[in-house]
């Protein structure tokens, strides 16, 4: 069993995301430590670039202040590799193609095992396209995230059979961003995914209370939360570890009481 | 011809979000299905001939052609289609397509506005909602084009997102679409984006270059010697090349964007400038940093205004097949009052990229040469921009 599988073993697992470098390192070093301290059971670093397709304003934001603040890839890395050091839940990467690609898709991965990465998320690189990262992603022990949608349909189970480490339900049709109301039927799409896969699916895109955060969880085996987090940072800059800890606190319990 | 499953060699495929993709099958089933239908062609023809005023003059530029002393020069009029531009090409194609499809609504993103007031124009005339996504900065470059689309009846969204350019105009109508594709085709406006789009829009600008051939023909019994078009994604260039590419002694040209020059960090070159990388839907050339942040690019014409590529010029580029020069704003300005001048017409700012290298080709070639520039728009909208630029202030 990988080290994200794992990570769903005993509970449902509640999995925090947040942008590398906003508004400094420093402080995501902070927000990480507070949301270990309180539940998360995976994290997600964003690695910024500067026009990400998928996200919606709030992690559009979040983007541009980070590398504003001359955040490169490199110093992730370097970030990373430390912050492995105190924390020992598992990390992944969500960055952009281009990123990757650019940095050197081989160079990149090996930096990440390094780091102690587990795994990648690439919101523009689908099923068809990912034959290139994931090759390289398996021979340094990096998984490959794979991301289904409510338009995906009929290509649920084909991308279920080759999943790993877990399945991304996207929860809504869109761009990432809070949203009052999630409509799309979780609980079908995750059991197409069930027929064909062990692989765990958590469920992310727009859920901005611990009340979704656990109703989401409680139809899938996780909940991925991004932007109320970031809207947080933003909002308090250097002063943010504490609210992100106590907001991943409200989620994760809410995730973990789920059933 | 080169393409296997939307590749043109390494470029192009589909590095988009799942949520698209099956919106993206779906496209590419129904212009498979459409392409060679008789019915949808007879369609596109008199669409093309009824209401956008094709086939579009190949003129003779003698004055131009002496004034250099070399080549003979040939413009393709594309400016004397109906909304001025070759756009209208594409986006008739487009909306003939999508309306087989079902779908009842367009969204596009613009630069100059031209894409823009295309997409607007055959949406009116379909009967359909329309939706054009325009950089903030462009929509103030080129407020007139703003007023014919929402006189033509669509939503103009200002992007602020980025730059507020055309870079961020795609982005923003890719969002679009992600948030509402049952209903909702994204009209393109070149070649570039996920496959099927750079075929598609390709397929339909190939128009340009089956007329000139044809008129060529006509006009002088053999084939032109080079073929000069601008390139921003490149769908005029495209579309004024396809039906050469096979013809190995026809000099295939396109004219990219040097802004304040390519040794300046306010270009928007990219074949000139840029390095190979994923975006937009795309493997292809991007202007870009070492970390593959993608640059904030410049020139003066907003319809160049664009950090990639089309991956079939990547590849073009790459197999030697087509040459790709850098022209600066200086020189597309000079092209655009000294074509004014020597033949009555004024051209696009974007075509004046065109113009400018053909300027500099044709006194270096004899007399017995023949070079053909792809006149891609009207230079009407620029003219407020370009007094600006000449230090003259006029209100429109």
């Amino acid at each position: 069993m990988s080290r994200i599988t794992e990570a769903f073993k005993d509970h449902k697992a509640f999995i925090p995301f947040i942008t590398c470098g906003d508004p400094d390192l420093e402080t995501t070093r902070a927000c990480v430590l507070e949301m270990v301290k309180n539940g998360a059971d995976i994290i997600e670093l964003g690695i910024p670039f500067s026009d990400p397709t998928a996200e919606g304003p709030v992690i559009m934001e979040a983007d541009n202040r980070a590398l504003k603040s001359g955040v490169t890839t490199d110093k992730i890395f370097e970030f990373t590799k430390e912050l492995r050091k105190e924390v020992d839940v598992p990390f992944l990467y969500m960055t952009y193609a281009n990123v990757v690609f650019s940095y050197g898709t081989e160079k990149f991965m090996k930096a990440a095992s390094e780091a102690g990465v587990s795994g990648l998320i690439l919101p523009d690189v689908p099923y068809e396209e990912k034959g290139d990262f994931e090759e390289i992603c398996d021979r340094y022990g990096v998984e490959l995230i794979s991301m289904i949608t409510p338009a995906s349909n009929d290509r649920i189970r084909m991308i279920a059979k080759e999943a790993k480490g877990y399945i991304y339900v996207v929860s809504s049709l869109g761009v990432t961003g809070e949203r009052s109301d999630i409509t799309a039927d979780i609980g079908s799409m995750v059991k197409l995914v069930k027929e064909n896969t062990d692989v765990p699916c958590a469920v992310g895109f727009g859920i901005s209370s611990p009340e979704q955060a656990g109703s989401m969880a409680a139809l899938s085996d996780g909940a991925i939360v991004g932007s109320s987090i970031v809207k947080i940072v933003a909002e308090e800059g250097a002063n943010a570890p504490q609210k992100v800890g106590a907001l991943v606190k409200a989620m994760s319990d809410a995730v973990h009481k789920a059933s | 011809m080169f393409e296997i499953k939307g590749r043109f060699g390494v470029h192009g495929g589909q590095y988009i979000p799942e949520t698209l993709m099956n919106a993206v099958i779906e496209l590419e089933e129904a212009y498979n299905r459409y392409k060679d239908d008789p019915e949808f062609n007879r369609e596109l023809i008199e669409l093309y001939n009824e209401y956008a005023n094709r086939p579009s003059r190949l003129y003779y530029a003698e004055r131009l052609t002496k004034e250099l002393g070399g080549a003979k020069i040939y413009l393709k009029r594309e400016d004397l289609n109906h909304t001025g531009a070759h756009k209208i090409n594409n986006c008739l194609g487009q909306a003939l397509l999508a309306k087989k499809m079902g779908k009842t609504r367009l969204i596009a993103e613009t630069g100059a506005g031209q894409h823009g007031v295309a997409t607007a124009t055959v949406a009116a005339l379909m009967g359909m909602e329309c939706v054009v996504f325009m950089g903030k900065e462009d929509m103030e470059r080129q407020a007139l084009n703003v007023y014919k689309m929402r006189l033509l009846g669509s939503e103009v969204v200002p992007v602020t997102t980025g730059t507020g350019t055309l870079k961020d105009a795609v982005s923003e109508a890719m969002r679009e679409w992600t948030r509402r594709i049952s209903d909702t085709h994204y009209c393109l406006g070149s070649v570039m984006g996920p496959h099927p789009f750079p075929t598609i829009v390709r397929d339909f600008q190939a128009i340009i270059s089956r007329e000139i051939k044809e008129q060529m023909l006509e006009k002088e019994g053999r084939l032109p010697d080079a073929v000069i078009a601008c390139v921003g994604g490149g769908s005029n260039a495209i579309g004024s090349f396809y039906h050469f590419i096979g013809d190995k002694d026809v000099r295939l040209i396109g004219c990219e964007a040097a802004g304040r020059g390519i040794d300046t960090f306010e270009t928007a070159a990219t074949i000139n400038t840029g390095r190979l990388g994923i975006f937009h839907g795309m493997k292809s050339y991007f202007c870009q940093n070492e970390y593959g942040q993608i640059a904030p690019v410049y020139s003066i014409s907003a319809g160049l205004d664009y950090p990639g590529v089309g991956p079939e010029h990547a590849y073009l580029h790459d197999i030697g097949r087509a040459e790709y020069v850098a022209i600066t704003d200086d020189e597309a300005v000079d092209a655009f009052e000294y074509v004014s001048r020597a033949e009555g017409i004024i051209p696009a700012i974007e075509s004046s990229h065109a113009l400018a290298y053909a300027k500099k080709l044709a006194p270096t070639l004899s007399k017995d040469k023949i070079i053909v520039v792809t006149v891609s728009g009207r230079g009407d909208k620029d003219c407020a921009a370009i007094a600006r630029y000449r230090g003259e202030d006029i209100s429109e």
